[in-house]
């Protein structure tokens, strides 16, 4: 088990003071000046060496994206970006971060802007998190008066402005390049990749967009080195992370926690056990609404990383863990989530566009066995036609939890259509 | 995709809107984020703005912004009907978001919500169903205004509309004893130890 002297997020419940002089009693902002002086591309090589992988939900190692920018700043600015945009069902960890520890997430945008030749940072916080952005607004603003930030930051030498950027309510926007042209002031509509954002992104200028929990752990990994970082969790899976448990457990919470702990320890040291006892389980979503579900005979061992939960045909996404008891109308469960996809499809792809609504309808009528069994089957060919046919993954994610219910309640749903078929029969 | 339009049929005719000096001045300030020429964005910045000053967001509010950030008014509509933030009718003083994705509803957010249509008479309380709220591990959440009221059930709702009828506003977060998004009962980690 994790122990407290390796937990990154220390005031995660808001216990402590959150301002700047709080923040520096646990560690933050000491020496700054000393992380930025190794250099560019000393920092972005420990980055690296921590075997750090994105927080947001692809799991993609920040180093390395961060050694994507361009070595050289030319004629076009270079610009970080934040992902504060979070959104996805079960999700709540970067919430936390900037509510209770905003000054993790503003001096990691410092250290990161450097690290990638930026002199300016946008955090892109969801409209819905109105407080939460106004803690973090004063956190910049403490940092600025501090010398912390702007000209000659902590006094390396380096200017760095950061700004907070409020959204409006879309889910799409999550999604990096949707929330670039949203951040210019457009619809969010993805745009298609290639040009990746590192050669052309906001105003067309080579930008990175990261998570906020990506960002916010970056200074601790510098402090206490890629080795202790890369030494918590297991190879290729490393480091601590925020877990976010929802649903039929008896204590929902946030917990930072070592990444592969099993589901189940994560489940019944910190939650409480699932409501009625491990027994009472049916199955989790372990990685915030677009991954597929599990059943209880695989949550029964598995451990909760990227590379283990892919083993099982989910993932890891964000570390959203939601979990359903034997209560759980699970069908009624993933049709909710279609509805939701439905209702956020940006509705620039016909595949994404049509199929979610048609997903929908159907997994509606799945709910109450309005259907016949081949319709189970027609339901899983269309998840296939919308699944990579689409610009973003918002597609993808549509079909993902509905391919993971027929894969492992099937016959709970065949079930339903016959119940109702004999019912209407006997009539 | 929800279709909406930018000038729905049955909203008060507002004549004119102009940004109150106070208002003007945080404009100019979100203006000044970005660089030069780049002033579209912070449309959705302003358009909140004129929200917060108007209670909603009518066609004439929209124009201005359009006006005061050098963009056709019709980019302006787009973004107005695309972010289900704006609100392009008139609404109750408090607006009762609730929300009903999976983790909410896992918790009994069916029961909050109908506390809120039962409440809902337009003028004090407008609700609205929205889609994940980002405040999972204290579901069920309602957004009222600017704030997040969790751990709702039926009761603890009730409890809160009758504050707020009172005049009174009740501490936003969780409705149970709880330390925001901690374990109920006691910590497990931080501990202090």
């Amino acid at each position: 088990m994790l122990g407290d002297k390796d937990r990154i997020f220390t005031n995660l419940y808001g216990v402590h003071d959150w301002r700047l002089a709080g923040a520096r009693a646990r560690g933050a902002w000491d020496n700054t000046k000393a992380l930025i002086e190794r250099g560019h591309d000393a920092i972005i090589d420990e980055m690296k060496k921590s075997g750090l992988r994105g927080r947001g939900g692809a799991g993609f190692p920040t180093g390395m994206k961060w050694s994507f920018m361009p070595k050289e700043v030319k004629d076009r600015p270079h610009y970080l970006v934040v992902n504060a945009d979070e959104s996805e069902p079960g999700t709540c960890k970067d919430r936390d971060i900037m509510r209770h520890d905003p000054h993790l997430l503003v001096e990691g945008c410092l250290i990161a802007g450097f690290a990638m030749r930026a002199h300016a940072g946008y955090i892109y916080v969801r409209g819905e998190f109105y407080n939460e952005a106004q803690n973090l607004i004063a956190a910049i603003k403490e940092a600025y008066d501090a010398g912390l930030l702007g000209k000659n930051a902590c006094g390396s030498g380096w200017d760095f402005d950061l700004y907070v950027h409020r959204g409006a309510g879309a889910y799409i926007c999550g999604e990096e390049t949707a929330l670039l042209e949203s951040l210019e002031g457009k619809k969010g509509m993805p745009r298609l990749k290639p040009p990746f954002p590192a050669g052309a992104g906001l105003y067309g200028c080579p930008t990175t967009v990261n998570n906020v929990e990506s960002i916010a752990v970056a200074p601790t990994i510098l402090r206490r080195g890629a080795a202790w970082f890369a030494g918590i969790g297991r190879p290729n899976n490393t480091g601590t992370k925020l877990f976010c448990i929802s649903g039929h457990v008896n204590k929902p919470c946030n917990v930072e926690e070592e990444m592969g702990i099993p589901l189940k320890e994560l489940i019944d040291r910190h939650c409480g056990g699932v409501r009625g006892g491990w027994d009472n389980l049916l199955a989790v979503i372990p990685g915030g609404a677009s991954v597929p579900l599990l059943p209880k005979s695989i949550c029964d061992t598995v451990l909760m990383d990227f590379d283990s939960l892919r083993d099982q045909k989910s993932g890891l996404g964000t570390a959203a863990v939601i979990v359903m008891d034997k209560s759980t109308d699970v069908v009624k469960a993933i049709a909710r989530l279609s509805y939701f996809y439905k209702h956020e499809s940006c509705g620039q792809c016909t595949p994404c566009r049509e199929g979610t609504g048609w997903m929908w309808r159907v997994m509606e009528r799945m709910v109450t066995g309005n259907a016949r069994l081949e319709e189970i089957d027609a339901l899983e060919d269309v998840t296939k036609q919308v699944e990579g046919h689409t610009i973003c993954a918002l597609g993808d994610a549509a079909a993902w939890p509905i391919q993971g219910l027929i894969r492992h309640f099937r016959p709970e749903m065949e079930r339903r259509i016959r119940a109702r078929t004999e019912k209407l029969a006997a009539e | 995709m929800a279709m909406i339009t930018a000038d729905p049929k049955d909203v008060p005719q507002v004549a004119h809107f102009a940004f109150t000096p106070e208002y003007m001045a945080k404009v100019q300030e979100l203006i000044a984020h970005y660089p030069p020429g780049r002033q579209a964005s912070a449309v959705i910045g302003v358009l909140d703005l004129a929200q917060r000053q108007q209670g909603w967001l009518p066609r004439v509010a929209m124009n201005e912004v359009a006006r005061l950030l050098d963009m056709a008014p019709i980019r302006v509509y787009e973004i107005a009907t695309f972010y289900t933030m704006f609100q392009l009718k008139p609404k109750g003083k408090y607006l009762l978001q609730v929300c009903t994705t999976t983790p909410c509803w896992l918790r009994g957010s069916e029961a909050v919500m109908k506390a809120c249509q039962h409440a809902a008479d337009g003028e004090t309380f407008s609700v609205q169903e929205v889609e994940c709220l980002g405040g999972c591990v204290n579901a069920p959440v309602v957004q009222i205004n600017d704030d997040f009221y969790e751990d709702l059930d039926e009761a603890s709702m009730n409890k809160v509309l009758d504050a707020f009828r009172r005049g009174e506003t009740p501490k936003p977060g969780p409705q149970v004893d709880r330390q925001t998004s901690a374990p109920e009962g006691g910590l497990t980690t931080l501990k202090g130890e």
